[in-house]
């Protein structure tokens, strides 16, 4: 997953982004807070598509726990930013412990199945549970914590936060448990007879995409200033599924690249024409027929044609 | 207020109602999974493009009871043609590659369908009239009932019939129950497979347009209208069994009894008793009431 040219990747992102505030326009320091938080989030579904070979399809439901908390801990509570944060992310990786539990235990079809459920069980709550969510409405006006209120601020803020969670990721897929998920993704059969306990290494999975999901909930609370019942509907869940094909399942950069083209090309065409599921649909569509291995895999397939 | 045996009667209609009018929907859903494996996710738009289908053939030949029916058939053939074509150019290369592409495939398909309505029909709501023979109500004795309900309630259980004659008691059925079974073997004996998987794609899809036609006099035709469809579908076919046709039609009734009858004790939080049994019925038997678990499969 993990490999030199992508460390080098990573930090020359890095490196663009810290100059986009001195740009001198309010609009690009926008769009890539937005980037930035779809990118973690769907590095976050990487954890577990890429690493364990799972697909989650009910991914979103951890993106709206951690924004409804992180929301309601900071408006209605009051609570401090930090702890506020914490909280929410605890909350979304406790979630994703009951969830993960007892999804791990299926395969294949009958994961996305229960994932898909899930989803829907915490979208139909969202929508109901006025108190609390503020029901079909949505979560409206979080209470930003004063210093983070102007753009520039958040800018910096969300790519503190995005950075650290690269750093922790990476330095997980490249440690041995890292490892661990590739084999069981690659042959879980083997890998149990390695003496590996597959059900507990995806659990762990599970639980780590789903915390980071939840964090990245909390920049997206934070940056609309409100959540969403429809941030946990499934169709939600379907983006960012293709945010990660698009970049690459089987790279660590790939959900980043894929994150960051989709949402451009989304800018970029609305711009253009109302019909962007349509334009999305055909991207799904060529990734499907000709391309599964993602951009990452057409870079790397033109840098060595030999391989694979 | 169920105490009251009239109004008891007419929510045991509804649920019959409602039951058998998701079923003629996902039977194509369970059709389509039985014997190509593949999880459509694109079932909720062949519904809709069905229920548009319906509604230009009404426009074209009238508010008559012909053109009701001209407008059923003709969302059936239209999505029918639509679906071989997704079939034969997108779906046959990927039979033999990772299931989950198939499942990404139809979620491409659910994001173009979605846009091309808007293309073709706008983003406005439309409506279909109840055709005149099927409008009004009849006397059943106890109350009246809204006829086109009852037609609706009358034509599920018709159409399992119907599957269920074709598929245990025909020849092109045998052909295709042999086809979930080994693909290859049946190959070797000189079936054309790959014209089962195609026909059986078309017919289940046919299902989906039929019953967005049917459901177009009672519900609003927008292009949003599939996004719940789908996940309905998800959960009979769950608590039935993935596969499984008779599981499909118990599945419905327990659908659209808990709708109805939830709606009294839980009112709007019935959605997510709905999803809520989906869970359960995944965590406790995943392969459902009536399917099989995949250790005794193989």
């Amino acid at each position: 997953m993990t490999s030199r040219p992508q460390l080098i990747f990573l930090l020359a992102v890095f490196a663009v982004l810290a100059v986009v505030p001195f740009l001198g326009a309010r609009y690009p320091v926008e769009l890539a807070t937005q980037v930035m938080i779809f990118s973690l989030f769907a590095l976050s579904l990487n954890v577990l598509a890429g690493q364990t070979g799972n697909l989650s399809f009910g991914h979103a439901a951890f993106l709206s726990i951690g924004g409804y908390a992180c929301a309601y801990f900071l408006t209605r509570l009051g609570w401090p930013l930090a702890v506020s944060m914490a909280g929410a992310v605890i909350m979304s990786a406790a979630a994703a412990l009951i969830i993960g539990a007892l999804c791990v235990r299926l395969n294949a079809i009958y994961f996305s199945m229960l994932t898909l459920a899930f989803s829907m069980l915490v979208w139909a709550v969202a929508t109901k549970w006025r108190s609390i969510t503020g029901g079909d409405d949505g979560f409206v006006g979080v209470d930003v914590p004063i210093y983070l209120t102007n753009p520039y601020s958040f800018f910096w803020f969300t790519l503190a936060v995005c950075a650290l969670s690269v750093v922790a990721l990476w330095i997980l897929s490249a440690s041995a448990m890292g490892h661990a998920l590739v084999a069981i993704r690659e042959n879980p059969t083997r890998a149990s007879f390695l003496g590996m306990n597959v059900k507990r290494m995806r659990l762990a999975a599970f639980v780590i995409a789903g915390a980071f999901a939840g964090l990245a909930g909390c920049l997206l609370a934070m940056y609309v200033r409100g959540m969403y019942p429809q941030t946990a509907f499934w169709t939600q869940s379907g983006q960012v599924i293709i945010m990660v094909l698009l970049g690459g399942i089987h790279s660590f950069i790939g959900p980043i690249i894929g994150a960051a083209v989709l949402y451009l090309l989304e800018v970029i065409t609305e711009q253009y024409t109302e019909y962007w599921s349509f334009v999305m649909g055909l991207i799904l569509l060529a990734i499907v027929m000709a391309f599964p291995e993602g951009l990452v895999g057409i870079f790397s397939k033109l840098r060595a044609p030999r391989r694979s | 207020m169920l105490a009251n045996p009239i109004v008891l009667f007419i929510q045991v209609m509804n649920a019959l109602s409602l039951g058998m009018s998701l079923f003629v929907i996902a039977a194509g859903l369970t059709l389509i999974f039985g014997v190509l494996r593949i999880v459509n996710f694109a079932h909720g738009a062949f519904y809709m493009v069905g229920a548009y289908l319906a509604y230009t053939v009404v426009q074209t030949f009238g508010d008559t009871n012909l053109g009701f029916f001209l407008g059923v058939a003709g969302a059936g053939l239209g999505m029918g043609l639509i679906a071989f074509l997704i079939e034969r150019f997108l779906l046959t290369r990927l039979y033999d590659k990772d299931p989950m592409l198939q499942l990404l495939l139809t979620f491409a398909l659910v994001m173009i369908l979605r846009d091309a309505v808007r293309m073709v029909w706008g983003s406005d709501q439309h409506s279909i009239s109840t055709p005149p023979a099927l409008s009004g109500a009849v006397n059943l004795g106890l109350t009246y009932y809204p006829t086109y309900m009852l037609f609706l309630l009358v034509l599920g259980p018709i159409v399992a019939f119907a599957l269920w004659f074709g598929i245990e008691r025909t020849r092109w059925g045998r052909i295709a129950r042999a086809a979930r079974l080994d693909r290859e073997m049946l190959s070797a004996l000189g079936v054309d497979v790959n014209l089962v998987y195609a026909a059986v794609f078309v017919v289940g899809s046919m299902l989906a347009a039929i019953g967005g036609a049917l459901a177009a006099p009672r519900s609003a035709v927008d292009p949003g209208m599939d996004a719940l469809v789908i996940i309905d579908c998800f959960i009979i076919v769950v608590i039935g069994g993935l596969g499984s046709l008779i599981g499909s039609f118990v599945g419905a009734l327990i659908l659209g009894f808990l709708t109805i009858f939830g709606s009294f004790y839980l009112q709007e939080w019935v959605i997510v008793a709905s999803y809520a049994m989906m869970v359960f019925i995944l965590i406790l038997r995943p392969w459902g009431l009536f399917g099989q678990s995949d250790e005794v499969r193989h």
